[in-house]
Order: C-alpha cells, then sequence, then structure tokens
C-alpha cells in the first residue's frame, strides 16, 4: 500500500491504497465520488473525464498513486451553494442528455474545452468533444449546450 | 478491470530511473500511461515492477539548442502542440501531435512515450523518421545517441534496451519549411490507417528539399526516399507531386487487417502523400 494526498473538490484526503488502484476507482469507492463513472473500460468513451489540476483527464487511464500531491475536480465539485454550474445549467436546458450516463465526462471536457476556446464554433465543440461518447447519440443538443454556456461566459 | 498487482517506484532523477530498470525484476517504464494503462487493465501486460517516470523534473519541456530543438521525453503531447518554438522550427511535429487521440489523451500522453512505445499506427514515428530526429538515451554505462532511422526495429520495438530510457529527442530545425501530416482513418479516435508526414522547402515555386515519412505501411515508420527524390527540383503542381506521389508504395509491405488489405494501404500511401505535400507546399 502507498500513501497518497490528494486534493478532490476542493477538499484535501489522505488515504492508502494499492499502486495498482486507478484513479476512478479511488474516487469512486474510496471516496464516494460516484459522480464520475466508468463507461468503457477501454479509454475510449470519455465518461471518467475529471480534471487533474485543472487539465482533463481520463481517470481510468491514470493511478491515483500518480495523483499524490495533485489537485483532482470532478462533477461532484462544479456546484455551488446549492446552484448548478452555469455549463450543468446549459446541459439541463438544452436538454443535453437522454441516459446521462456519458454528461458528468462530457461536461468536464465542455469546460477543459471552453478554457482554451471561450467561444467555440460547432466545429471545434465536435473535435473538442472526440474523445466523449453519448451512445445514445445525443450530439446535436450536447453541442448547443456547450456553445450556449460558452456565449454566457460559462468558463468560470 | 483492474490490472494485476505490481511493484511501484518513482524515482526523481533519470540516475536512479536506470538504476530500478537495471535491478529490478520484469521492470516496466510509465511515462504517460495513454498506452500502457488499457494494456494493463486488460492483463494483456502484468509487469512484476512499474517504474513511473513522470516525477522527474529533467524529462520535461522543449527547448533551443543552437541548430535543434531538444524535446524533453515525458513532455506532454498537450504542450508539445501548443509550444511556439515547436510551431516555429518543427512545425510538422506541431500539426501531428495534434491529431494523436482526443485532449484527455492528449494531456496525460507524451512525446517520449509515444515515441519508445513505437506502434506501427502511431503517429510521432514517421515524423520522427522524416525530420531525421535523434533519440538520447541513458543507460547504466552513460548516454548514447541513435539516429531515428536506426531506432524503431520492429512492431512496439526499439534500439532501447531494457535497462535503457528515452530521455529526449532532438529535432533539426526545419524553420520556414512548409509541412502537412494527413491522416486517413474512418471514425474519431481511431489509429491511423495509414497516414503521411510531409515537409517541404520551396525555392520560389519549385521544391528545393522535401521529408516525407509514412504512418503504419509496415512495421515501422518507413522513409519515403523515392518520393523526396522525385520531389526536389520539381514545381509544387498537382500534376509534379501526383507522380512522385505514385512512388510512395514503394518497397513497402503494409499488412492487411480489419481495416484495410496491403493494396488498399499502398492505394493510400500515395494518394495521402500527394495530399500532404501538396498541402505542406502551401498548394494543397
Amino acid at each position: 500500500m502507498t500513501r497518497i494526498t490528494v486534493k478532490v473538490d476542493g477538499s484535501s484526503f489522505t488515504d492508502e491504497v494499492e499502486p495498482r488502484t486507478l484513479l476512478v476507482h479511488y474516487l469512486r469507492e474510496q471516496l464516494g465520488k460516484t459522480g464520475t463513472v466508468v463507461g468503457c473500460d477501454t479509454s475510449n468513451c470519455g465518461s471518467c473525464t475529471v480534471h487533474l489540476d485543472g487539465r482533463s483527464v481520463k481517470s481510468c487511464s491514470l493511478f491515483a498513486v500518480q495523483a499524490d500531491g495533485h489537485e483532482v475536480t470532478t462533477i461532484e465539485g462544479l456546484a455551488a451553494n446549492g446552484q448548478l454550474h452555469p455549463m450543468q445549467q446549459a446541459f439541463h436546458e438544452n436538454h443535453a442528455l437522454q441516459c446521462g450516463y456519458c454528461t458528468p465526462g462530457m461536461i468536464m471536457q465542455s469546460l477543459d474545452l471552453i478554457a482554451d476556446n471561450p467561444d467555440p464554433s460547432e466545429d471545434d465543440v465536435r473535435l473538442g468533444l472526440e474523445g466523449n461518447l453519448c451512445r445514445c447519440t445525443g450530439y446535436q443538443n450536447i453541442v448547443k449546450a456547450v456553445r450556449a454556456a460558452a456565449a454566457a461566459g460559462g468558463a468560470q | 478491470m483492474i490490472p494485476a498487482a505490481f511493484e511501484y517506484f518513482t524515482p526523481s532523477t533519470v540516475d536512479e530511473a536506470v538504476a530500478l530498470l537495471r535491478d529490478q525484476p520484469d521492470a516496466k517504464v510509465l511515462a504517460g500511461g495513454q498506452s500502457l494503462m488499457p494494456v494493463l487493465r486488460l492483463r494483456l501486460a502484468a509487469p512484476e515492477t512499474i517504474v513511473d517516470i513522470g516525477r522527474i523534473g529533467e524529462l520535461q519541456g522543449v527547448r533551443d539548442d543552437g541548430d535543434a530543438l531538444v524535446i524533453g521525453a515525458m513532455t506532454p503531447h498537450s504542450t508539445v502542440q501548443a509550444d511556439p518554438l515547436v510551431g516555429e522550427h518543427a512545425r510538422l511535429v506541431s500539426l501531428a501531435t495534434a491529431t494523436i487521440a482526443d485532449p484527455q489523451v492528449r494531456h496525460r500522453g507524451t512525446f517520449g512515450g509515444s515515441l519508445a512505445h513505437a506502434d506501427p499506427a502511431g503517429d510521432l514515428p514517421a515524423v520522427a523518421v522524416a525530420l531525421d530526429a535523434s533519440f538520447v538515451i541513458a543507460g547504466p554505462d552513460g548516454r548514447r545517441t541513435v539516429a531515428a532511422a536506426d531506432f524503431f526495429e520492429g512492431v512496439f520495438s526499439t534500439a532501447l534496451a531494457e535497462d535503457e530510457l528515452l530521455v529526449e529527442v532532438r529535432v533539426p530545425k526545419y524553420t520556414g519549411w512548409g509541412a502537412h501530416y494527413e491522416k486517413f482513418n474512418r471514425v474519431a479516435q481511431q489509429w491511423s490507417i495509414v497516414a503521411v508526414a510531409a515537409a517541404v522547402r520551396l525555392d520560389g515555386d519549385s521544391i528545393a528539399e522535401a521529408r516525407v515519412g509514412l504512418t503504419n505501411m509496415g512495421s515501422t515508420p518507413i522513409r519515403a526516399s523515392a518520393v523526396e527524390a522525385a520531389l526536389v527540383g520539381r514545381p509544387a503542381t498537382p500534376e509534379a507531386v501526383r507522380e512522385a506521389a505514385a512512388l510512395a508504395a514503394d518497397g513497402t509491405s503494409p499488412v492487411s487487417d480489419l481495416n484495410g488489405d496491403a493494396d488498399y494501404r499502398r492505394h493510400l500511401a500515395s494518394v495521402l502523400t500527394r495530399r500532404a505535400v501538396l498541402s505542406a507546399a502551401g498548394t494543397g
């Protein structure tokens, strides 16, 4: 076992983990942050996307020990004071989810995208979300939501 | 799926990492992990020891070294892609890097990891071969430098010995050259079925120098030397480039698989070479 200290959604955690523990399993099973989901187990689907030191990563493709000393933000860390984050609000308003399974990863990647490009075109959004799959194929409204959030200054 | 258990080490220097690779049984280097982690999860590999080189500061970053750029092995793709030095002096590297996988993977995946992995369908090996990059390798007896042409030995196989570590890659400067990476695949995130890396230097309207590398046209990246020779001194017109590009598959033995048989890949090689060279020359 290895001792790690990770800041997750603003709180610091110190835990013993096996080196082979994936970051996503640490988040879900040790910290109870089940908002981050495992979709594919092959690194393709992007459902498990979180931010590591502010940049999007697939938390199934990272060991928890690699996050030692770093800061992780999950979908559960976005809403503040009972208010949805503007990106979450935009997904809600634009019906950007059907079954909702891909949504946590879509939202985390969308935030990364508009941090780099605050005014993305439709093509920019589609390319920026290349690593996130929606098997309901609800992409149209997802793209709409991301552009709406960007237009409303949703990078904050 | 959960990887099999392993001993985990986080060296903080290259020397420490090399000593671990020499002394620990069945050790595997973990760089960005974007190729290794899926393989570990599926238990297609189950090394006894993982040496995580992610905390070795000297492996990070891009620096200017006179007539070459030096790219640290652990520099993430997203950093390489956005680096102004790379954009100015090795634009082909920026362009090919931008096509790798997806943004999340590019935040973690590394320049050196991708090269050392030596996947025939990986995008950077053909670029390194086309640009005559050289690989600085640390081992128990010190450092040595290997030319890109000698680094790739086969499918997932390189000149790196088991107790050696890729430290950095020197890319000669191609300031002012046009560049393009033409990648053919059919769905998002997919590996290149075939891709072509091209860089050209124009003198007026004609091609003074050309570099062309092929991805996934054999077990290693291939330099399309016949195309390069046929381009030099010719005008950068669609007709002249088409003629030269027809030689792209000469001497190659691409695989046949579910994505395409060998004949299809040979056809793709010449079509993509034409597109890549014309785009690189700014007339595509």
